[in-house]
């Protein structure tokens, strides 16, 4: 088999398992909704105010909530033992992890979208107008987010106190997908609106940089 | 180097007493260059000495999170335990070196710029480094089996020094956008300076060395020591 038709195959499964019991959809939803309620109370929420620390807000709770919802990918097969058996298929190793990447960045991407109206409302920010540029920022930084949240899923799965150890490993790796996604989002919120092509450009290099190096070390760690 | 598992090799590694007199040297010039001969500033005065160190223990800490990348890739072409030792050694001192930097830093901020913080591009981008890195340490700790941690280890080692220029990249860019407080790197530097300075990387290069190299026997000791535990624990059955 090979390797998109095998990524394909592992992404249908991902997609079956998650919509059969939806629960790291909702409980994502609803902790990223329970860290954007609480970050009202950090600072007063009017328009002008959240324009310019919104956007921050929202990327560092999509941090955090992936930083939470990508333990799963690897625990679940761990606590089954089902890893075993996806290794053992005749597929290329890496396509095990490309399949979950492309899972988990769909389950990210469509929090992100869920989440996106209800911060528009509560922080009072028109996103409509600008609805393709902020999409296109959503992409390209969830790509980043999906690929090393994904390696570092399998990563910490090895390890002891993993949840802990998660968000320790992918948050500081994630900084520049913070600051890029951030500035971006910022700026296409300003008014007037504009797209930067530093920041695009830059998140789609962090793309290529980890969705290269997760290629490389892909076929390591998923070896017994 | 020695190899890993074989009984006696590791101790052989150790580091030899020239070496240690030289690097001994080189410390005795470097500090007596940075704090007589070197000329001292003018505005900022007696305390701008200490920048021989504080930037020198930078290049030698990117040198040694350098040596991580090296090790953990090497690791994973030729599974050879002794590259794992070598990004675990290489990954302390490192953070030893930054720790210093983030140390000195605000020493030197204070009575130059009033404050013992700021968030300049430079400094947020060695705050997030020293934090990869000991995120890295803090990974090994949670791992027991050696050939598992040094998988998980180098994966992790080969993705956070891979994230170095990125996060320069992302802060420099991101800083640049604000206001932040002038930070005068401009006028010219007496050419003393500048060879103190190498003087100094020169020391610290030998520093790191003789560390790295004392670590990475460490490891190789632990690891001969848990070659015997099996062993015993084997024939004891």
């Amino acid at each position: 088999m090979n390797l998109a038709r095998a990524t394909g195959v592992i992404l249908a499964k991902e997609l079956r398992t998650e919509f059969r019991s939806r629960e790291l959809l909702g409980t994502t939803v609803v902790f990223v909704l329970i860290v954007i309620v609480l970050f009202s109370f950090t600072f007063n929420p009017t328009s002008s105010e959240s324009r310019r620390f919104g956007p921050g807000l929202l990327w560092l709770a999509f941090l955090f909530a992936g930083s939470l919802m990508l333990q799963s990918s690897f625990l679940r097969e761990q606590t089954n033992d089902t890893l075993a058996a996806l290794r053992l298929a005749p597929i290329e190793p890496f396509s095990i992890l490309a399949g979950k990447m492309a899972a988990n960045f769909l389950f990210l991407l469509l929090v992100e979208l869920i989440l996106l109206p209800v911060f528009a409302v509560l922080y009072n920010v028109a996103v409509l107008p600008v609805l393709g540029p902020l999409l296109l920022v959503f992409a390209l930084g969830t790509v980043g987010l999906a690929a090393t949240g994904t390696v570092f899923s399998a990563v910490a799965a090895q390890a002891r106190l993993r949840e802990l150890l998660l968000p320790l490993l992918l948050l500081p790796v994630l900084a520049p997908v913070l600051v890029a996604s951030t500035e971006a989002t910022i700026g296409i919120l300003r008014d007037p609106s504009e797209l930067s092509s530093v920041w695009l450009t830059f998140l789609a290099c962090f793309d290529v940089v980890f969705l290269t190096a997760a290629w490389m070390v892909g076929e390591y760690l998923l070896e017994e | 180097m020695a190899s890993e598992a074989q009984p006696g090799t590791a101790s052989r590694a150790a580091i030899s007493a020239p070496m240690v007199l030289v690097v001994f040297l080189l410390l005795a010039a470097a500090s007596y260059g940075a704090l007589i001969w070197a000329p001292t500033e003018n505005t900022m005065g007696l305390v701008q000495r200490i920048f021989y160190f504080h930037v020198s223990c930078a290049w030698t800490g990117f040198v040694s999170f350098l040596l991580v990348f090296i090790g953990s890739v090497a690791y994973l072409r030729t599974r050879a335990l002794k590259w794992d030792w070598l990004g675990v050694a290489s990954a302390e001192v490192g953070v030893a070196f930054f720790t210093i930097v983030l140390v000195t830093g605000p020493i030197w901020a204070k009575p130059v710029w009033g404050i013992w913080w700021t968030w300049d591009a430079r400094l947020t981008s060695s705050f997030l480094l020293w934090v990869l890195f000991v995120s890295y340490l803090i990974l090994r700790t949670l791992v027991e089996e050696p050939e598992r941690r040094a998988m998980v280890s180098a994966v992790f080692g080969i993705f956070a020094a891979l994230d170095i220029p990125l996060v320069y990249f992302s802060i420099w860019w991101f800083r640049t956008q604000h206001p932040q407080p002038v930070i005068g790197d401009g006028g010219s530097l007496d050419p003393r300076m500048g060879w103190v300075l190498l003087l100094c990387w020169a020391a610290m290069l030998g520093v790191m060395s003789v560390l790295i190299r004392l670590r990475y026997r460490l490891e190789a000791l632990r690891s001969e020591v848990d070659a015997y535990r099996i062993e015993t624990a084997r024939s004891g059955r």
